[in-house]
């Protein structure tokens, strides 16, 4: 084989390689990309049950509630519009307090309860997810007294 | 007066960053000589003065000088010392600071140690270095002032994030940061042999060792980040994608790609533009990272408060830095003469396809990384997590350890493969036993974590052969360090594929004396007790875990309460307790009280993780760095050096 044929093969693969990562790319994002969601969102129906996003909202006052088996609880998160029951099994971040922001990885259930796989907190003052900075100042006040 | 003396060693150093600039830029418009005289001594003392600057700023902080705004914000009197000295750079402006200063010492070891590049070469790289350097200084003097003070002195600090108050403040960040502007070498030195057109083994040989030495950095900071990550979050994860990993991980992908690509231009004098396109891609991606890290696009523990005006003027610099180098190089690599040429199966054609995955899973990591920002300025809120990063890398990363498999057995130029199959056998061998072992025995595990632990024996075993049938007496440093550094990779795949494949999860609200058995652990939770620390309060909880030869241990989780400091809000943070046992480690985390039925806390939230040989990812990673750095103790020569000096010595001591 002549050098120059190494060569165009070596740029075949080349291309080939990045057609292919391309592809493997697109799609991969199209499948597992995970939408970020307000309760507002949910409420009016944009997230199909069963689909991986990211949920943000404020703990709703007096919502949060433990189950008996000492590691679920339940809460609403709000966004002031609408709210969602969240779900969720395991240890809540330091700093996950009623009033204050979150952030929750999962999916919702068909009995329209989001059921979290990871909560994220807002950390202290000088930590706000970006997503958060978006939600109307004085949230927490506009949460449903319950 | 400390302050007001770092304040203007910066600006003299910022100065003379302008001086380099200048007088390089003329002298390579071929101006006068003695312009070029100047240069080196130039970049010498800026970067000496930056590093006194970052001294005085480290005094600041030891001071609890809380005149000064930044250890006002970030430092309090009552934090042990080793997390003041550390929270110097635990923040935006001091950590920015440390990454000039980086980039000032770097110029100054090149200005003076590199010997073997030509001289105008050499000048060239020293005005490109003292040009990314004002841009810095340029950000920090006008936008991130580390030595601002305050119009009046609190009587104490804010405090320093609690997650951050860990011994791998002190140790993480610096050596990441020492990776990430490493790179600005090796990019100041393809920009300088573009312009003076001096691209060959010569120029790949003096940019080798920077390439290496930089990289060696960036994996110590990756693994000791991942390690910190690991124990500090309390999660259990190793790795998260994170943004703010991924953009660590770019650099090192792009740093592994160069350290390969620049061999094969050393050696044989082929890939020369593609070396030189590696080493500006390099530095270009640790300054897309700070650009991310630092404009507030991202979530993030590392992200610090930033204004939109940070994020603005470091665009603005990376968009003139990158855009230049590329600009330089599309004009310039028409110029760049064909390199020597080689067969597809070589070791340059092992190499070619190697560079190719490399970039390929940068250029995948990149795209989710960047692409919910994209979405989001299109009005869309989208997160790209695991699940992305896993489908899309995870087979590349395995398709590319099979050719590390290869390429080290082929010869340079040309090679019929011969070599290669009779070196294959014994490696394939272990390959197919732990893949017939797991199927067997492993119970059901994922094809990704099968497949890994199955490539990570034939690695294993195939990094070693460069070493069959040689004097091991005889075989050159480099060798070894490339075996050691494949078998690192073995390693840390063997971590993460059992890891991934074989973990244990339980969580449970435990009543003081209750059992609970995770893997082959019955672990006794024998109840807390409060502790205090020097700046915190904690409930610490004791657990027993004996194993099936009744080995017991105790573990101590602590679940920790920091005070709000000056007006923040208090913050809490779990210390996991770790047990390291041969076989992987116990994780043990404590979470919140229960409240029982008479509302008195009864019950502890615990969650326990058998994690099967974790601690082999960092162990892996370990052994990358320290190949790399026998490598670059081969590479730069300097046993060498150190044999010529003691001979010298020698030879003074007896002369007459």
């Amino acid at each position: 084989m002549k050098a120059k044929h190494q060569r165009l093969i070596l740029a075949l693969l080349a291309v080939a390689g990045i057609a292919g990562a391309g592809v493997l790319g697109a799609s991969a994002l199209r499948d597992e990309a995970a939408y970020f969601r307000t309760p507002a969102e949910i409420a009016a129906g944009k997230a199909a049950t069963g689909e991986a996003m990211r949920l943000g909202g404020m703990v709703a006052q007096g919502s949060i509630e433990r189950l008996g088996d000492g590691v679920t609880i339940r809460f609403v998160a709000t966004d002031g519009k609408a709210s969602v029951p969240v779900e969720f099994t395991g240890i809540v971040p330091d700093l996950f307090a009623e009033e204050s922001g979150m952030v929750a990885d999962g999916r919702m259930r068909a009995d329209g309860t989001f059921v979290a796989d990871r909560i994220l907190a807002k950390h202290d003052e000088r930590y706000m997810p970006p997503q958060m900075g978006d939600m109307p100042k004085g949230v927490a006040k506009m949460a449903p007294k319950t | 007066m400390i302050a007001e003396l770092g304040l203007a060693l910066l600006w003299i150093a910022a100065a003379l960053a302008c001086l380099s600039l200048i007088a390089g830029a003329l002298f390579l418009r071929a101006g006068p000589k003695d312009l070029a005289s100047l240069v080196r001594p130039a970049s010498v003392a800026q970067g000496v003065l930056t590093a006194v600057a970052f001294a005085l700023l480290i005094a600041l902080f030891v001071r609890s000088d809380m005149s000064v705004e930044l250890v006002a914000r970030n430092s309090n009197s009552l934090k042990p010392m080793i997390f003041k000295v550390a929270g110097a750079w635990g923040n935006h402006e001091g950590s920015m600071l440390l990454w000039l200063t980086i980039l000032g010492l770097s110029g100054a070891l090149v200005a003076l140690f590199e010997k073997r590049l030509r001289e105008d070469t050499l000048i060239a790289t020293l005005t490109a270095q003292a040009a990314l350097s004002l841009g810095f200084f340029a950000f920090l003097l006008f936008s991130s002032n580390p030595f601002n003070r305050l119009p009046v002195a609190p009587p104490d600090g804010q405090g320093l994030n609690p997650l951050l108050q860990d011994i791998g403040l002190a140790f993480h960040p610096p050596t990441l940061y020492v990776g990430y502007v490493g790179l600005s070498v090796a990019f100041s030195f393809a920009v300088g042999a573009l312009v003076t057109r001096e691209i060959g083994p010569a120029f790949a040989r003096a940019m080798r060792p920077w390439v290496l030495g930089s990289w060696i950095f960036l994996t110590l900071g990756i693994t000791a980040g991942s390690y910190w990550a690991y124990y500090e979050l309390g999660w259990g994860g190793w790795w998260f994608w994170d943004p703010v990993e991924n953009v660590s991980l770019i650099p090192w992908l792009a740093g592994a790609a160069l350290l390969h690509s620049v061999a094969v231009t050393a050696t044989r004098n082929a890939l020369r533009a593609w070396t030189v396109m590696l080493a500006v891609i390099g530095f270009s991606m640790s300054m897309v990272g700070t650009f991310i890290v630092r404009s507030g696009l991202l979530t993030s523990v590392h992200s610090f408060a930033v204004d939109p005006e940070r994020g603005t003027f470091l665009l603005v610099l990376m968009a003139l830095y990158i855009g230049g180098a590329l600009t330089l190089f599309a004009i310039r690599a028409g110029t760049v003469a064909e390199g020597k040429k080689f067969a597809l199966v070589s070791r340059e054609g092992s190499l070619v396809i190697n560079n190719l995955l490399l970039t390929t899973i940068l250029a995948l990591v990149l795209l989710g990384t960047l692409y919910p920002i994209v979405a989001e300025a299109m009005g869309e809120k989208i997160s790209v997590g695991p699940p992305y990063y896993n489908r899309v890398a995870g087979p590349l990363a395995l398709i590319l350890c099979l050719v590390m498999v290869a390429g080290p057995l082929l010869a340079w130029r040309k090679d019929d493969g011969r070599k290669l199959w009779s070196r294959l056998p014994p490696a394939i061998f272990a390959g197919a036993a732990v893949l017939f072992a797991l199927v067997l025995f492993g119970g059901k595990i994922g094809i990704l974590p099968l497949l890994g632990m199955s490539v990570a024996g034939v690695v294993a075993v195939a990094s070693l052969a460069p070493l069959w049938n040689r004097n091991l007496r005889r075989t050159p440093l480099p060798t070894w360090g490339m075996v050691l550094a494949h078998f690192g990779v073995a390693v840390a795949l063997a971590g993460m594929a059992a890891e991934s494949a074989f973990i244990k999860e339980r969580l449970v609200a435990a009543a003081p004396g209750e059992t609970v058995r995770v893997a082959d652990f019955a672990v006794r939770f024998d109840g807390v007790r409060p502790v205090a620390g020097p700046n915190y309060t904690a409930l610490e909880g004791s657990l027993t875990a004996t194993t099936p030869g009744g080995a017991s241990f105790v573990l101590k989780p602590e679940s920790r309460m920091f005070p709000g400091l000056m007006g923040t809000a208090p913050t809490e943070t779990n210390e996991a307790a770790l047990l390291t046992r041969p076989g992987g480690q116990l994780y043990a985390v404590l979470g919140q009280p229960v409240p029982g039925t008479n509302g008195t806390p009864d019950r502890y939230q615990l969650r326990l993780w058998w994690k099967p040989l974790v601690w082999w990812i960092w162990l892996g990673g370990g052994l990358i760095a320290l190949g790399a750095a026998l490598a670059l103790i081969g590479r730069a020569q300097l046993l060498a050096i150190w044999r010529v000096r003691r001979a010298r010595k020698a030879e003074e001591r007896f002369a007459p």
